[in-house]
């Protein structure tokens, strides 16, 4: 594929998919490409660049909200939140690194399409939870717009949700409004050291299930520990992070490490020492080292005292971590080619959750369930959905699933 | 009735009897109501001004009778209704003369608590509140707080995708849902989500939450539960103007202060407020904040004084920080109990709920007084602060004549300023048949057949809860059709790579 059409505004993206849609021509959705090898490998004639639709047109930090076309670079919008004191309490993961990338090149759309999260998830929501309005192209070659510039909202079907995570199969998003929050004044890791996978899941799930308004749960084995910045050991790591006015972080942290002493030996993590642990960890740090950057990927979310069965459910050669409290597990498999899909499929099906190859070669991706696949049911259901915005299939054909 | 609802099919009400029978068949026993008497108590939701008998009401209580009812409904062109506790104030549960009323009431199980993972997976009829109780014994709760949380039940939460109170921090219902078990209109069962984060796909349950009863009947819910917080104390903030209370909201946020709860009141509900529960609230202000913070008892004591500080540097002419637990109540009792107080100093009263972009507040709520005056009609606005929903309160006598559509009249005026400034219909009441015929004023035709084309994805002879949120209905065949122009570019300057 070598065609690109690169609308500069919200009117020629509509053009741009009726010009498609006349000419029976498929239309690949990006806006930096920087996720293109995540997914089925493209199936269209062109590509949709959408990153000429690119720059803040609203931001009210009091009002807690940003608008912004839906090319405008992640990197511009985080710049512009910190010089407010705030942020995307999402906490996207970067996933350049991860596919031989740099960092920071994803746009706002992307983030949205992907429905990305980081560490915060398990507190503040992905990127669905902070999504409240948008205007995008349909497949069927419409400008549509759903949810508005408030946060509260319930006229209309929620589009927005259906959107995120749609993986632009659905519309060319053109201009999106998100809800924006105020950064942590400070923040702190307890670490709780030498845990085996069980422990860790359930010194999680007594964090979690505290009044301490934890804000990061993740458990870093000692295969992986010396992969992550901050850590005071390369040893195996229960890390638990806590934000917020310091008055409030000095006192939680104490008590957060007396729950956590019957555990095993806990140290605390500075403000410095804290930020860039979690840095690395919403990296998905210990995968993008040389060492494993060939190593196909998995993301798997279930619920968290289910990670830890899953992954000894799994070949011992596989690295993993775990985020979420434990119920997001990422794994590397020891094979470049091969993904191991039946056994990733196999735990996740007697278990629950959801895997998705975040990472392999185009050719492995092509033959494979890159999304976990639905029950006939939801299948039947989402193809109707895809028909109802995309019914000639111009948008992202196949991305996630054949037909989809 | 001044909504006009979908046409009632004469040839279903004349097999009324032989579809009586069919349903008695699949629910056995009290779980099909035929009589008028016995219909009665479900001719109306909590928005009593519109009212109709439906055909006949069942009540199944099992996902296999639902899912055998709607099969046959499907089958035979009947139209049903969905209804939870009945407690919507959009009309979202009003009956259909020719249509089958599905109360979910029976479904009132708390099916597991699951501690470790932190979710309760419970049945659709059981109550918002009822999920906090049974949780609570391990400190645990159930975040989102409509106000009604005392009858509203978890399905209709998710078909109204409800808020509360204290949703700025915690999110709205489709903030903390994982997962439902839910039937099709055509009695397909389909499972979404569980108990992990996020969906496998499109997150249908995304869209199905605030989608009004239209696209499916849930029947199991899976919800986040969180540990409650260690304390919580709330501040009273008198001020002389809204002007100053909203700039006072403002700069909390802007500190980088979420509170738990952040709510302003007016003049008149002050004052209808006071007179009823005697909350102490100061009655020589314009305007009222209560504003809580809730966590570790170590931020909850920095942060009451941050905002008691800011409000101070807002021009308050009262500032109170609950010293208590009772006292912190007693600031709360007075709002939770605005809506009865002002049916007090009234016959009657209409409640709208719309959004605004918090900073227009003060040019609404001068816009509000002179529609008041225009309209003759009195009007009291609480307001969710923090997240600018607001809930004017239409004062009228309904045994006056036309004074109802005179207050619809005022009512839609309103909803109108809202979206001119920005905002929405519907902050959490949702469109129901209330807001309906305004949804034109907020999104375009092609916006609407869009929304129109998803409900069709889920039930293609529109027979589930027709007549709500949509003013017009289109055929799902009609709008399936595409035309698509020529291949030529229109715009051939866009640029090509």
């Amino acid at each position: 594929m070598s065609d690109t059409l690169k609308p500069r505004d919200a009117r020629e993206v509509e053009d741009a998919v009726r010009w498609a849609l006349g000419l029976d021509k498929a239309l690949e959705v990006a806006g930096s490409g920087s996720k293109r090898a995540i997914g089925r490998p493209s199936q269209a004639d062109l590509t949709l660049d959408l990153s000429g639709l690119s720059g803040v047109t609203l931001y009210e930090p009091e009002e807690l909200i940003l608008s912004a076309g839906a090319g405008t670079p992640l990197a511009e919008i985080e710049t512009l939140l910190a010089e407010n004191g705030q942020e995307l309490a999402f906490e996207p993961v970067d996933y350049g690194p991860l596919l031989g990338r740099a960092a920071g090149e994803g746009t706002l759309g992307g983030v949205i399409a992907a429905n990305l999260a980081g560490p915060r998830r398990i507190r503040s929501g992905a990127a669905r939870d902070h999504f409240l309005g948008v205007t995008a192209v349909t497949g069927r070659g419409d400008t549509i717009k759903s949810g508005g510039r408030v946060v509260k909202n319930v006229t209309g079907y929620d589009l927005c949700k259906v959107l995120a995570g749609s993986w632009g199969t659905l519309a060319a998003m053109t201009e999106v409004t998100i809800k924006v929050l105020p950064k942590a004044e400070t923040e702190a890791t307890v670490v709780v050291g030498g845990l085996d996978d069980a422990r860790a899941a359930a010194a999680m799930a007594a964090a979690m299930g505290s009044s301490y308004d934890v804000s990061g749960a993740a458990h870093l084995p000692d295969h992986v520990a010396s992969y992550f910045d901050g850590l005071p050991k390369a040893e195996a790591s229960t890390v638990l992070r806590l934000e917020g006015f310091a008055p409030s972080v000095a006192h939680r942290k104490e008590t957060l490490a007396a729950l956590m002493k019957p555990f095993g030996p806990v140290t605390l993590l500075d403000e410095a020492n804290s930020r860039a642990l979690w840095r690395s960890i919403r990296q998905v740090k210990a995968f993008t080292a040389a060492h494993a950057s060939d190593r196909p990927l998995w993301r798997i979310s279930t619920a968290p005292g289910r990670g830890h069965e899953i992954a000894a459910l799994l070949t011992p050669a596989a690295q993993m971590f775990y985020d979420w409290g434990g119920g997001l597990v990422w794994v590397a498999m020891p094979i470049a080619d091969e993904p191991d899909e039946a056994s990733v499929r196999a735990a996740v099906a007697a278990l629950g959750g959801h895997a998705t190859l975040i990472r392999a070669p185009a050719a492995v991706r092509a033959a494979t369930d890159v999304f976990q696949p639905e029950e006939p049911g939801v299948a039947a259901l989402t193809k109707r959905i895809k028909a109802s915005f995309d019914p000639k299939a111009v948008l992202n054909p196949g991305r996630m699933w054949a037909g989809v | 009735m001044p909504v006009k609802m979908p046409e009632a099919d004469k040839d279903v009400l004349a097999r009324r009897d032989r579809i009586v029978a069919a349903l008695r068949n699949i629910v056995p026993g009290e779980g099909v109501i035929a009589s008028e008497r016995e219909m009665r108590p479900y001719e109306s939701d909590a928005l009593t001004a519109y009212r109709q008998l439906p055909m006949v009401v069942v009540l199944p209580d099992t996902t296999r009778q639902v899912s055998e009812v709607l099969s046959f409904c499907h089958a035979e062109g009947i139209k049903v209704v969905p209804r939870g506790a009945g407690t919507s104030l959009s009309g979202g549960a009003l009956p259909l003369e020719d249509g089958v009323l599905l109360g979910m009431a029976k479904f009132s199980r708390v099916r597991e608590i699951d501690f470790a993972n932190r979710v309760a997976v419970v049945e659709p009829g059981v109550t918002n509140l009822a999920i906090s109780n049974a949780v609570a014994h391990e400190g645990f709760y159930y975040a989102p707080d409509p106000s009604s949380q005392i009858a509203c039940t978890i399905g209709g939460n998710i078909a109204e995708n409800s808020g509360g109170l204290h949703c700025l921090k915690y999110g709205v219902t489709t903030n903390n849902v994982l997962g439902c078990e839910m039937v099709l209109m055509n009695g397909e069962t389909v499972r979404l989500g569980g108990k992990h984060l996020d969906a496998t796909g499109y997150d249908i349950l995304g869209l199905v939450t605030g989608s009004e009863g239209l696209l499916g009947v849930v029947t199991e819910v899976t919800v986040r539960i969180l540990k409650k917080p260690e304390t919580a104390r709330a501040v009273l903030v008198g001020f002389n103007s809204s002007e100053d209370a909203g700039t006072c909201v403002g700069r909390i946020i802007g500190a980088g202060i979420i509170p738990g709860g952040m709510e302003m009141m007016d003049r008149p509900a002050i004052h209808a407020v006071e007179e009823f529960v005697h909350a102490g609230y100061p009655l020589d202000v314009e305007a009222l904040l209560i504003v809580e913070l809730d966590g570790p008892r170590a931020e909850v004591d920095h942060l009451i004084e941050r905002v008691e500080t800011i409000a101070r540097g807002c021009g308050a002419v009262q500032c109170r920080v609950s010293v208590s637990e009772e006292e912190r109540l007693l600031f709360w009792a007075g709002r939770k109990a605005a809506f009865p107080a002002v049916g007090r100093i009234s016959p009657d009263y209409m409640c709208m709920d719309g959004t605004i972009p918090r900073a227009r507040l003060p040019e609404v709520l001068a816009r509000m007084r002179e529609m008041s005056e225009r309209f003759g009609l009195r009007v009291a606005n609480v307001f969710h602060a923090g997240d600018g929903n607001l809930h004017p309160l239409i004062l009228f006598d309904a045994n006056k004549p036309g004074e109802l559509d005179k207050t619809e009249e005022f009512g839609a005026e309103i909803l109108k300023l809202c979206v001119e400034v920005g905002g929405v219909l519907t902050g959490e009441h949702g469109v129901g048949v209330e807001k309906r015929d305004l949804m034109p004023t907020m999104f375009s035709e092609t916006d609407l057949n869009q929304q129109q084309r998803v409900k069709c994805a889920f039930d293609e002879k529109g027979l589930l809860n027709p007549g709500k949120v949509f003013p017009v209905l289109h055929r799902c065949a009609e709008l399936g059709r595409m035309h698509v122009s020529a291949g030529r570019l229109p715009f051939p300057d866009i640029p090509r790579f």
